[in-house]
């Protein structure tokens, strides 16, 4: 058996992105050993790319926001299917996670007051994302990172976990290997928290990094945890379109928040037509309307005036965008027209300079002169690992899991600037859980040998196969797999055949090989990264074959609509049978009349 | 379709060389487009570092012909037709495998700077004329672009010296508004600043255009000049005591 080195840590933190940042920040703040493992250097990981902003009910701007107003609005946006405690949770703590990251060198843009200034976002009643122009998350993730290295935390960077080990039903630690010379490690941990994002990858079109391949997914799968939401997949109404070496890359939903326009072809603002019939009172009605909004905004003023119709909810504006390029009213790319240059210019440098610069270096164009080309791109999953709402714990014992990577959060739809204020709010509760967990176990786990042979024989395993399938193929099959079969708009047979392409894959994957040697091995890397592809893409194709309505992000060309009485109470919830994958119905969890009857009053209710 | 030569660095610590790879361009694309092209065609196991792919993370660093940059943001029709060109790993750390160098010098050099230190009783209210200066410093994405074309760093080798980037998240720091500490005494003794003679370079290489030298190395520059050189200011402060500026 190769060698492997050994670390040991109460608390192991796989992922160091904003949750994992704030959890590893928590743990040790408590005083227990913790380890960060991350699959790139230090300070790379997905949460530097956000850029509109963090939501948070500071009242700075709007003085009517408060947490009720900030929890009807997630959960409104997720329709209802979040797990209540968590919205409320979220919502309620959110503000205060947002005063910490100032007390710990955050330097957000300012109200003329000398406030932390907050800027509107699709589906925010209020104007509510505290942020720093366009690289907000850039501004979170350094900060966490500077507070971390004074802290005492261990972090193993450019390191790769692909198993985690049990002892009995118990975390015992998991089994990696750095990427800079391929070495193997063994991390001992009482217990760990799983902060790993997303599951882009698994797509043709999207704004996601090379590291999000649904690791943590699938960690939590193998070892006995539960996928919920699976099916809610967000796509971000506006990705660039156009050249297609950039086509997915994010345009920030700050271009709209700060009074971008969408048109068609035709010139036409089209998004009056596509607001639901439930939201519609929420929106201005007219141009005119909607102009006197932007003018307040862009002021620092109140106004009555309604917000701009591009500020629905991500789900919809994506599904309209669609709609409008389908029926041949789409842009010479494909995509819609997003418009800002009708403002000064400065402005717009000023409060979009990363949006000004991607454009004009990587597309040659100037958004302070013309409009934008945009169209959707897989952006977020809303599904993940079920936890506690209170502690982030998973039915795994001493497994936690916080940010992307766990579920119930944001229901079926998560609204914009939503997910950096979960990754501070459970990072801090998934790291105090964890490290509260490690220092109540007696004793320590014990980690078996057959379990890290095991691990050890699957990593080596692609180099004993110098000739076989190149996973760069299988990843482009399972590409289109997902983006033609499990898009925007699903139908049965379509996800049918898409199930049954995927069961193809999987064989395949078993025939992925690999030369060369294991130091900085990208190829090698791949064929581990695709079994956490395919388990997390089969977990979406399952979970959306299963759903027979449209809700939120999931839409259903054969179930056009919302069907509140059978699938308005349940969550599917994706585990591990053996060698196959269990799907099972849950009961979502029942909101207290308290905070049910917030959503009967017409008007938000404030603190 | 066109076609680009790329000259790549394939090798690992005991050395290398370059291998020419032929791949198509489409509009639109960006060196970073191209390696990874060769990646999935011809060398699966080409070391290459990257995450965002859109100018924000600043991983794929790189010298395409010779001058330090994001691949994800050369783009090939900037190049001439028929042009050859050459991607090589930055050379002022050790080289690791191909395209991959070991950064991890700056993480070590980054933990020494004291951390920010807000006084106890802030109320944290201060305007935005106060922080446009430390929010150009917080634009900084650690590319190390500044640290590889550094003349102290990459020619005399001298690692007792920050560097531009951890100059500039000094900078960020003492121009706070809020921050109580004064690093000059650590920037004169540890962080090394005399070493700068602001030629520049780094600055010219910034992605984010951060003005490195002229806001944050050349004022730090000021506050050691007269924190320890200044014979009058010295004179005030011994006898009227010292306070951070």
């Amino acid at each position: 058996m190769a060698d492997y080195e050994i670390h040991e840590h109460d608390v192991l933190v796989i992922g160091a992105g904003g949750a994992g940042l704030r959890a590893a920040i928590e743990a040790s703040g408590m005083g227990v050993s913790v380890g960060l493992v991350c699959k790139s250097l230090l300070g790379k990981a997905h949460t530097v790319m956000a850029e509109g902003g963090v939501a948070a009910a500071l009242a700075n701007v709007d003085p009517k926001d408060g947490w009720e107003t900030h929890f009807q609005d997630t959960m409104k946006g997720g329709k209802m299917l979040n797990n209540w405690r968590m919205a409320q949770l979220h919502a309620e703590e959110a503000p205060e996670r947002v005063r910490e990251l100032e007390r710990w060198g955050a330097v957000f843009d300012r109200t003329k007051n000398g406030k932390i200034l907050q800027r509107a976002f699709g589906g925010h009643t209020y104007k509510r994302l505290c942020h720093v122009g366009d690289r907000t998350g850039l501004e979170m993730i350094r900060t966490l990172q500077d507070r971390g290295v004074h802290q005492g935390i261990k972090v193993y960077m450019e390191c790769c976990v692909s198993r985690l080990l049990k002892d009995g039903d118990k975390i015992a630690g998991a089994f990696g290997y750095y990427r800079e010379d391929g070495r193997f490690v063994l991390f001992k941990a009482k217990s760990i928290v799983l902060a790993t994002g997303g599951v882009g990858k698994s797509f043709t079109v999207t704004s996601n990094s090379w590291e999000y391949t649904g690791d943590g997914h699938a960690l939590a799968y193998d070892a006995g945890a539960d996928l919920i939401d699976m099916e809610f997949v967000q796509f971000h109404p506006t990705g660039m379109v156009w050249p297609p070496g950039v086509r997915g890359i994010l345009v920030t939903e700050g271009v709209r928040g700060e009074g971008g326009i969408l048109r068609n072809k035709d010139g036409e603002r089209f998004m009056y037509k596509y607001l639901p019939e439930s939201t519609k009172d929420g929106f201005a009605a007219t141009d005119e309307e909607a102009k006197t909004w932007v003018d307040a905004a862009l002021a620092g003023t109140q106004t009555e005036a309604r917000r701009p119709p591009e500020l629905s909810t991500r789900d919809n504006v994506a599904r309209a965008i669609y709609q409008e390029v389908k029926h041949g009213r789409g842009s010479p790319h494909g995509g819609v027209y997003l418009d800002i240059s009708y403002q000064d210019p400065e402005r717009v440098k000023k409060k979009l300079p990363s949006m000004y610069h991607q454009f004009k270096d990587l597309a040659d164009v100037d958004i302070t002169a013309g409009p934008m080309e945009v169209g959707p791109t897989m952006h977020y999953i809303m599904g993940g690992v079920r936890v506690d709402a209170e502690t982030a714990a998973t039915r795994v014992p001493g497994l936690f899991a916080a940010g992307e990577c766990s579920g119930g959060m944001h229901g079926a739809n998560r609204l914009g600037g939503n997910s950096l204020s979960d990754l501070i709010v459970f990072g801090k509760r998934a790291g105090a859980g964890a490290a509260d967990y490690a220092k109540k176990m007696e004793g320590k786990p014990t980690v078996h040998d057959d379990s890290v042979k095991a691990a050890l024989d699957e990593m080596e395993a692609p180099f004993s196969r110098p000739n076989g399938l190149n996973p760069y193929d299988i990843a482009k099959s399972l590409n289109q797999i997902m983006s033609t079969h499990v898009g925007i708009y699903r139908e049965e047979k379509d996800l049918e055949v898409g199930i049954a392409k995927l069961e193809e894959l999987k064989a395949q994957v078993k025939e992925v090989g690999i030369k060369g040697k294991r130091a900085f091995n990208p190829g090698w890397h791949l064929c581990r990264d695709l079994k956490n592809m395919i388990i997390s893409s089969e977990a979406i194709a399952r979970s959306a074959l299963s759903r027979k309505e449209s809700r939120g992000a999931h839409s259903r060309l054969d179930y056009e609509d919302i069907d509140e009485e059978n699938w308005g109470h349940v969550n599917s919830a994706i585990s591990r049978d053996g060698d196959r994958m269990k799907l099972e119905l849950t009961p979502k969890p029942e909101m207290p009349d308290d905070l049910k009857s917030l959503f009967k009053k017409k008007e938000p209710v404030n603190a | 379709m066109r076609e680009a030569l790329l000259k790549v660095f394939r090798g690992e610590k005991d050395g290398g060389e370059y291998i020419t790879y032929k791949v198509p361009i489409e509009e639109g694309m960006v060196v970073l487009d191209a390696i990874h092209y060769i990646q999935a065609m011809y060398a699966p196991d080409l070391a290459v570092r990257w995450n965002c792919k859109a100018a924000k993370c600043g991983s794929c660093s790189a010298e395409v012909n010779g001058r330090p940059s994001l691949m994800c943001k050369s783009r090939m029709d900037k190049f001439a037709d028929g042009e050859e060109i050459t991607v090589q790993p930055i050379k002022s750390f050790p080289h690791i495998k191909d395209l991959v160098s070991d950064v991890s010098w700056n993480y070590r050099a980054n933990e020494k700077i004291p951390a920010f230190t807000p006084a106890e009783d802030a109320d944290w209210t201060f305007y935005q004329e106060d922080i446009d200066r430390v929010q150009e410093f917080r634009k900084c994405i650690e590319c190390f672009l500044c640290q590889d074309v550094c003349h102290v760093i990459r020619d005399h080798d001298r690692k007792d010296f920050l560097g531009p980037r951890f100059m500039v998240r000094s900078a960020g720091l003492e121009m706070h508004p809020l921050d109580t500490l004064d690093r000059t005494k650590f920037l004169k003794e540890e962080g090394g600043i005399g070493l700068c003679n602001i030629t520049k370079c780094c600055t010219e290489v910034c992605p984010e255009s951060i003005h490195i030298t002229d806001n944050a190395i050349i004022p730090l520059k000021e506050r050691v000049v007269d924190e320890f050189y200044d014979p009058i200011a010295k004179f005030f402060k011994t006898v009227f005591g010292g306070k951070k500026k």
